[in-house]
């Protein structure tokens, strides 16, 4: 008998995710849904706004994210403007996003990610000499001994003696989809706990430019940290021509803890990253062979090294990858308005055009219209609308974003480093490339693009010192601060690759004021409704065909799911009480 | 041998899950526990023959159990927690609390998730510390469910069973973002909603990581909440403003103000007043504590202050425009350092007013006023 197996919440993610999966009599997922259970409403909140202030309100989209959304809104008023950054606030543009990528990878992996495939409890039954053992074999990480592995093993055992589980409580330990023998369990519990405390440490580098971490302060035009070093400095008494010494956090040193962080990640990745996922993926190839989306990717580039207006000198590409064909990448047109649009057709809001017409973001609208189950329910209407994420469309087509997404690209694309991570990986875990279209490609795309960044940070630093030391210290380009210097009437959009994907943001500019505001975010991309043809996102197609084992403990859809690093926090459309027209913005 | 029983403290450290076990493993020793709890009861006009029996209760307690709940929120102060170097999110969940239902970190997800809030709501009535997180909507219960639940029926049944809730972050405490204007979703705070609990507020977008655990440990360890002002902040940390202890306060009582964000003024570290910084009306322990171990915090890396943890801040009118004082507004550009001066002296003559009326307003506010 079919069945229908709801997960709400879906944890470990950001943000409040449904999935409604509809089995057959086998357990076999016919279709599943995707459903964001939470709006806010920030473009109306934005709209009327100072533009150089909307970094901070869109910012807050995602604390989990929390740079993304303030890099992707003040690019988009410098796109409205046409500003032009200083080389030094493209550096520390770089040194910023670069950091929140590795960041964000590793707590996904380990915070988020891990207990899919660890199994908690079977690590008490783990030999710490055999752990060690185990350790030592895969890398030269130093924690490695067997009176660590101890140590952790001890805690965790008075932790599950003593009945109260917290965190761990009622995972589905000792599911048979768990495979990993109990010391690569205990082995990956140490690393949860190991990278808890790097990640503590290496976010110095955003409270270094930015003041602090999550939601560190950005500018219009630049970055806010003036550079307190300058080394024609005569260290005498009088003012210096230049000025500067330690009066802000970027002095020696705050360079130096830079320096340092960009150490910690590389040899984190290095060391513990990219050989655990290895490592535990090796125990699921089963799991190379199932969860892929669409086949379709797509990529907005980013990390310039001479300007978001120059392409050419980003480190990722633009571009789509349709059907998983390598061989070509189709450009993409952002003003034309049969590229990027999005469609409402099940979605809770409505279109003066129609319910089953596409907007480019720039004419976006967005008019509110909950007509879901009153709560509290038990099941949503899956044949009508379902989710408060709307359905971008690529020319018409779904289209998957995100690490996967840019790994294919720089690979497509000849990127030399990339290649052979890629080449490395498969080798190394004896799949074909076909496996990186997968639950666990996706994954592995994500370890093995932390490394290409983290390795690309310390370039940027070097350039940045380089700067410096010439005597070059701008920051910040003052020209169009003031907006009496402003058109009438300006529209830019934002482009980034946040570590979820591929982020735009769309802003009007009118009178010096925000007119119209929307953000296309990507999990908006990879996690909304049916379109009108009702062809599923990368989220529902993905998880097509999955066995549950048992529908208690879907596991099988978490994995997939987690695969993707979801931020729903964000399915934010806005309408007024009086169903005036809206702006719109989703959050990642 | 093993016990749980409370009269013998002889054996409490090694019971494992206590907090007694959990202070073993951090190196204090059942000895130096003991003279501590010898100390507490003199303190307490105990008789002496009570420190053991004392000491027995403490370390046979069972770590806390703590639900958390996110409604309209970015998970901006669960990562927030995340960073806290002392206590660290470790210590915490491993050591002092039991984090019995978190979105972001647990293992369960859908029904196994909310089988786990409503057990530790259960085992742990009435004692149950309850947080959260977010805002919420108002205007239609279809805005934000959790589980098919609408955060208002989530909130109001999580509630009931709590010793005390904690709202952490200005959404939860003051509505937050989604209430800025025009609200949308009628976004309302925790206090709005539940008024017959102790609630302690910790505002801030997000909050400082050691402001939330300094607090969770106060609680822990006293059993009661910190001292409070009228606006239900820890006094101790909201007692007074970013301003009062900026490292760059001695340039603004100079009258030197960085007029951009790279000029020689802002490599020097002057005062950032004229920028927009609304560091004179914060009332909060960046200035102080600092943010990530201690780095930086946002005047340091040369942006002004955004007030992030005062009610409505998002509507307080720009975050580059510089504060405006009443009767003889200061001119934003003015590069007189005199003039700067002037303005620098009527200000902190205004602040110290203002400081003043908030301390008067910082009546103390206890657990049992909460309470009654």
């Amino acid at each position: 008998m079919n069945q229908r197996v709801v997960v709400d919440p879906i944890t470990r993610i950001e943000g409040h995710l449904r999935i409604e999966a509809e089995t057959d009599n086998d357990g076999r997922i016919i279709r599943a849904s995707s459903a964001g259970t939470m709006v806010r409403g920030l473009e109306i909140i934005l709209r009327g706004r100072d533009p150089r202030d909307a970094w901070a309100f869109a910012q807050r989209i995602c604390g989990v994210c929390t740079l993304v959304h303030g890099i992707a809104s003040v690019r988009s008023v410098e796109s409205a403007l046409k500003i032009e950054l200083p080389p030094n606030a493209q550096l520390i543009r770089n040194l910023m996003i670069g950091a929140q990528y590795i960041h964000d990878h590793v707590m996904h992996f380990y915070h988020l990610h891990a207990l899919d495939w660890v199994d908690v409890v079977s690590a008490l039954k783990a030999d710490p000499k055999a752990t060690s053992a185990l350790a030592q074999s895969i890398s030269g990480y130093a924690k490695s001994s067997p009176g660590y592995f101890s140590d952790v093993q001890k805690k965790l055992k008075g932790f599950v003696e003593a009945g109260q589980l917290g965190i761990f409580a009622n995972g589905y330990w000792g599911h048979p989809a768990y495979k990993l023998p109990p010391e690569a369990n205990l082995m990956a519990v140490a690393h949860y706990l190991d990278a808890l405390a790097w990640q503590r440490d290496v976010v110095k580098l955003h409270a270094i430019f930015g003041g602090k971490n999550p939601h560190p302060m950005f500018v219009v035009g630049g970055v806010p940290c003036a550079i307190s070093i300058d080394p024609s400095h005569v260290g005498k008494g009088g003012a210096p021509s230049r000025g500067g010494d330690a009066g802000t956090a970027l002095n020696m040193v705050g360079l130096q803890i830079v320096q340092n962080v960009i150490n910690q990640m590389r040899s984190f990745t290095d060391e513990v990253y990219v050989p655990d996922t290895l490592a535990i993926a090796g125990f699921y190839k089963d799991w190379f062979a199932q969860g892929e989306g669409v086949g379709n990717f797509m990529t907005f580039g980013d990390f310039p090294a001479k300007g978001m207006s120059d392409p050419s000198s980003f480190l990722i590409p633009s571009g789509v990858i349709l059907d998983r064909d390598l061989s070509k990448i189709h450009p993409i047109d952002f003003n034309a308005e049969n590229e990027i649009q999005e469609f409402v057709s099940h979605a809770w809001y409505k279109y003066s055009v129609g319910k089953d017409k596409g907007l480019h973001p720039y004419k976006g609208e967005t008019e509110f219209d909950y007509t879901g189950p009153k709560p509290p329910y038990e099941h949503l209407d899956l044949e009508k609308d379902y989710s408060w994420m709307k359905t971008p469309r690529w020319k018409g087509k779904p289209v998957e974003v995100g690490p996967l997404a840019r790994v294919l690209m720089m690979y497509a694309s000849g990127h030399k480093q990339t290649k052979e991570l890629v080449e490395m990986a498969l080798k190394k875990l004896n799949a074909p490339v076909q496996a990186l279209y997968s639950t666990l490609g996706r994954t592995a795309a994500r370890t093995l693009e932390t490394k290409i960044i983290a390795d690309a940070m310390q370039g940027w630093y070097d350039q940045l010192i380089a700067n410096i030391k010439a005597g070059d210290l701008k920051t910040f380009n003052e020209s169009k601060w003031d907006p009496s210097t402003w058109p009438a009437k300006a529209q830019g959009v934002g482009l980034m690759e946040a570590p979820r994907g591929g982020l735009s943001h769309w802003i009007v500019i009118e009178n010096q004021k925000i007119a119209n505001y929307q953000a296309i975010v990507p999990s908006t991309w990879n996690a909304g409704p049916r379109d009108p043809d009702g062809n599923q996102g990368p989220y529902e197609a993905s998880l097509k065909g999955h066995k549950l084992h048992d529908a208690k403990q879907p596991i099988e859809i978490l994995r997939t799911i987690h695969s993707f690093d979801p931020c729903i926090a964000c399915a934010v459309h806005v309408t007024d009480p009086d169903g005036e027209e809206l702006v719109q913005v989703k959050v990642s | 041998m093993k016990s749980r029983h409370p009269q013998q403290p002889g054996t409490e450290f090694s019971v494992p899950g206590t907090v007694g076990e959990g202070l073993a493993r951090h190196g204090v020793s059942r000895r130096a526990f003991l003279k501590f709890c010898t100390v507490m009861t003199s303190m307490l006009a105990l008789p002496p023959s009570m420190a053991p029996a004392m000491a027995a209760a403490i370390a046979a307690t069972r770590r806390q159990s703590v639900i958390w709940l996110s409604f309209q929120e970015c998970t901006g102060c669960t990562e927030a927690i995340t960073r806290s170097h002392s206590p660290t999110l470790e210590n915490l969940i491993f050591d002092l609390i039991s984090l019995d239902y978190h979105h972001t970190l647990q293992a369960a997800s859908g029904e196994a998730a909310e089988h786990a809030r409503e057990q530790a709501m259960k085992d742990n009535a009435g004692k149950y510390l309850l947080i959260v997180d977010g805002s919420i909507p108002m205007a239609n219960p279809g805005y934000s469910t959790i589980a098919g639940i609408s955060n208002y029926d989530m909130l109001v049944d999580s509630a009931k069973g709590a010793a005390a809730i904690v709202a952490v972050g200005t959404c939860a405490t003051y509505g937050g973002l989604p209430k800025a204007n025009p609200n949308p979703t009628g976004a309302v705070s925790v206090a709005d909603i539940i008024k017959d609990k102790p609630i302690i507020n910790i505002p801030g977008c997000p909050p400082i990581p050691v402001v939330m655990t300094g607090v969770l440990a106060h609680f822990l360890t006293f059993g009661t909440i910190p001292e409070l002002d009228g606006l239900g902040r820890p006094k101790v940390f909201y007692g007074e403003t970013i301003h009062d202890r900026c490292y760059r306060r001695p340039f603004y009582d100079q009258g030197k103000f960085a007029k951009t964000f790279d000029d020689e003024a802002a490599r020097r570290g002057w005062c950032l007043f004229e920028l927009g910084c609304k560091g004179p009306v914060t009332y909060n322990a960046c200035a102080t504590t600092k943010w990530n171990d201690g780095t930086s915090f946002p005047i340091q890396s040369g942006h002004g202050c955004i007030g992030c943890s005062e009610p409505n801040f998002w509507d307080a009118g720009g975050f580059y425009k510089a504060l405006s004082m009443p009767a003889n507004p200061l001119k934003v550009g003015a590069g007189v350092a005199a003039a700067g001066a002037a303005a620098g002296v009527v200000v902190t003559f205004l602040n110290r007013g203002k400081k003043g009326a908030a301390k008067a307003a910082h009546e103390t506010t206890t657990l049992n006023d909460l309470e009654q």
